[in-house]
């Protein structure tokens, strides 16, 4: 504790009305995030994870989707600005400035019609106002920042002259060329082979050293993160199931989703092959609004309250939120 | 000959895709898929072929099926030379040997229904019909864990893991003894991998099956396999047993992609030494000269250049390809 916290959500809802029904993807998301900390954000597919950064950064298309309650604060030098009620033109400001990102796949997050260079250049003259010679000169400085080799003839090169790990290079060239607060990225390093999803997580980790952003790292997999982030926040049917410091989570999870999601991964340095314990079910069906607890169905612990009620987000220890009504630890249910 | 539990013998198998180029679409090179692989899968084993993309695992897979006629070498089944018999005989053998995909999408015919799907290779190779039918493929649900009422629904009906059951139920229809999953449960969420898994493996005990699997999450191929062959550029570069593959890595690669795989640990995490590879997988049109992977090998030497480092024995059960890496004794 102690840092101050740069972004703030509150009670975040978004749904897409789709020709099929209505989407509940998000259903009420409340974190916080501290100056130059690192919080993963881990979900399976379906779980909003995507959705919630998206709802943030104004992203969500717009029919068929909405983001229809809740508030995002940011915090900068500027003062203060509810994300969610800025006009697209401040929110343009922002985004690409104060807030960068990274998405899962590089090759359609790029203009297969503009170099590398042309490309890093665009965000630094839209945001903090170069010129073309400084620009030039900033992105040289970029490329070799970010692991490129031959900075000087990859900036005339065009997307699709690069490997996947390049083009993740320019992405994130791109995310921090204006030095922002927070750089979000999404499943940066689920499209690359595991060697160079090493290279990319180190790169991370250097530049968070360096320029002391504050990282939102989007992702399915437990494993990248127990090495990379500093809190974690459990997502399960577009809620959060639980949040906690990276040490917590993984030696003592709370939520019987995150137990189960730990025991479900086979582990590299165990020798033993015992059964994985696998969680029973599905992931539910969004389209379905929920009047209680998304993962009643699946859970090995569910008694008649969890049928009845949502479960809030309580705090259970320091820095330690879950939203469940059985104590693991006591082997009973809270107190109502 | 093979030895007597060996199930399936691979033996210098290519596989080779032309590329072809000028007005006359003449072959001017070739993507070398697979670039002689040997191996043995014994009966009752789960052999776990891994590597990252592009190192040729699938088409190993593919190849050592006939699903795609290999360029050069030999693959026997059971004894017999799969590489030299004629359509016909190989239709024969199909049945005992199989597959599960990987994108369950687009393996299962979205027309057809379920129970249509699972019992099609009972009609194709004509082996039942009718009530006899419909009671193999409701008893082929009940194995892969369905309810099977679900044999009129359709494949759109069912999510990523249900499809991935519907696929593997398909695949033990004809009661195979070798069968080949490729890339199984990458698709799917990691609650749903678990189960998909454990029912590999139970099925596994239950029927005697021999598995190939395929995959590039080192974490789960330990997981699942008595024995590892790690590729990389078409080439086999180590294989031995499981445990032996983690606890003693012998080549430069298995030890960097080992170190690369994260483990769910902080406190491990946090202690844990990192080989960085530099750069990526050269192209397997162009691969380097020597070594395949002398170019981004960090202890290689000037013979790694060069020289094509022979793939042999260095311990019990233990192959590697390394000029680095000397024979026991």
């Amino acid at each position: 504790m102690g840092r101050p916290i740069v972004l703030q959500v509150k009670d975040l809802v978004t749904k897409f009305y789709t020709l099929d029904g209505v989407v509940h993807a998000v259903n009420g998301v409340t974190f916080d995030l501290e100056e130059g900390e690192t919080l993963a954000i881990v979900g399976e597919s379906g779980s909003g994870k995507s959705v919630t950064m998206l709802s943030i950064l104004g992203l969500i298309p717009s029919p068929p989707g909405k983001v229809e309650e809740g508030e995002a604060l940011f915090f900068s030098e500027d003062g203060q600005g509810n994300l969610l009620k800025m006009s697209p033109a401040e929110l343009r400001e922002v985004r690409g400035g104060q807030i960068g990102f990274v998405f899962q796949d590089p090759m359609s997050s790029l203009n297969p019609i503009l170099t590398v260079g042309e490309q890093i250049a665009e965000s630094m003259t839209k945001h903090v106002n170069m010129t073309h010679e400084q620009a030039r000169s900033r992105v040289l400085e970029l490329l070799s920042k970010v692991g490129i080799p031959d900075p000087e003839l990859r900036f005339n090169n065009y997307p699709h002259q690069l490997s996947g790990g390049m083009r993740q290079r320019v992405m994130i060239a791109i995310a921090i060329a204006c030095s922002p607060e927070i750089v979000v990225a999404d499943e940066p390093t689920t499209a690359l082979d595991v060697t160079v999803q090493a290279q990319i997580v180190d790169l991370f980790k250097r530049l968070r050293d360096i320029m002391g952003m504050a990282i939102v790292w989007i992702t399915h997999d437990l494993g990248v993160v127990a090495g990379l982030a500093e809190r974690v926040l459990v997502m399960y049917g577009g809620r959060v199931a639980e949040i906690a410091l990276v040490d917590d989570l993984y030696e003592r999870p709370l939520h019987p989703y995150t137990h189960g999601l730990l025991g479900a991964l086979p582990r590299l340095d165990s020798r033993e092959s015992k059964q994985l314990a696998s969680i029973k079910g599905t992931p539910p069906d969004l389209m379905i609004p929920l009047k209680h607890c998304p993962f009643a169905w699946r859970c090995d612990y569910a008694f008649d309250r969890c049928w009845e009620e949502i479960p809030p987000l309580i705090t259970v220890s320091v820095r330690h939120q879950i939203a469940c009504f059985y104590d693991m630890e006591g082997g009973r249910p809270r107190d109502a | 000959m093979p030895e007597k539990d060996v199930l399936v013998r691979v033996v210098e198998l290519r596989k080779f895709f032309p590329i072809t180029g000028g007005l006359l679409g003449r072959p001017v090179g070739a993507v070398k898929a697979v670039d002689g692989v040997s191996f043995d899968i014994r009966q009752g084993e789960t052999l776990g072929l891994v590597g990252e993309s592009g190192c040729g695992k699938s088409t190993t897979g593919r190849a050592v099926l006939q699903l795609q006629k290999p360029t050069s070498g030999q693959v026997f089944f059971e004894d017999v030379e799969l590489t030299k018999l004629s359509r016909e005989g190989l239709r024969r053998l199909r049945p005992k040997m199989q597959m599960i995909f990987q994108d369950s999408y687009a393996s299962l015919n979205p027309r057809h229904s379920v129970g249509k799907i699972i019992g099609e290779p009972l009609v194709i190779h004509g082996l039942m019909k009718g009530k006899e039918l419909e009671e193999r493929v409701a008893e082929l649900l009940k194995l892969v864990g369905m309810n099977p009422a679900y044999m009129r629904r359709f494949p759109h009906e069912f999510s990523g893991g249900q499809r991935q059951r519907i696929g593997i139920a398909r695949a033990l229809s004809l009661n195979p003894r070798f069968v080949v999953c490729d890339e199984p449960i990458s698709a799917l969420d990691v609650s749903i991998q678990a189960q998909v898994v454990n029912l590999l493996h139970n099925l596994q005990e239950q029927l005697g099956l021999t598995y190939l699997f395929i995959a590039h999450d080192l974490s789960m191929v330990k997981h699942i396999s008595h024995r590892i062959a790690v590729m990389y550029l078409g080439k086999v570069m180590e294989l031995c047993d499981r445990n032996a593959l983690f606890d003693d890595p012998l080549h430069p690669y298995t030890q960097s992609l080992i170190s690369a795989v994260p483990v769910p640990s902080p406190k491990v995490e946090r202690v844990r030494q990192r080989i960085i590879l530099r750069g990526e997988v050269p192209s397997p049109a162009n691969p380097p000269k020597g070594c395949v992977f002398s170019t981004r090998c960090p202890v290689a030497i000037d013979e790694c250049f060069e020289i094509v480092p022979e793939y042999r024995q260095v311990g019990a059960r233990h192959s590697v390809a390394c000029h680095l890496v000397k024979p026991d004794g």
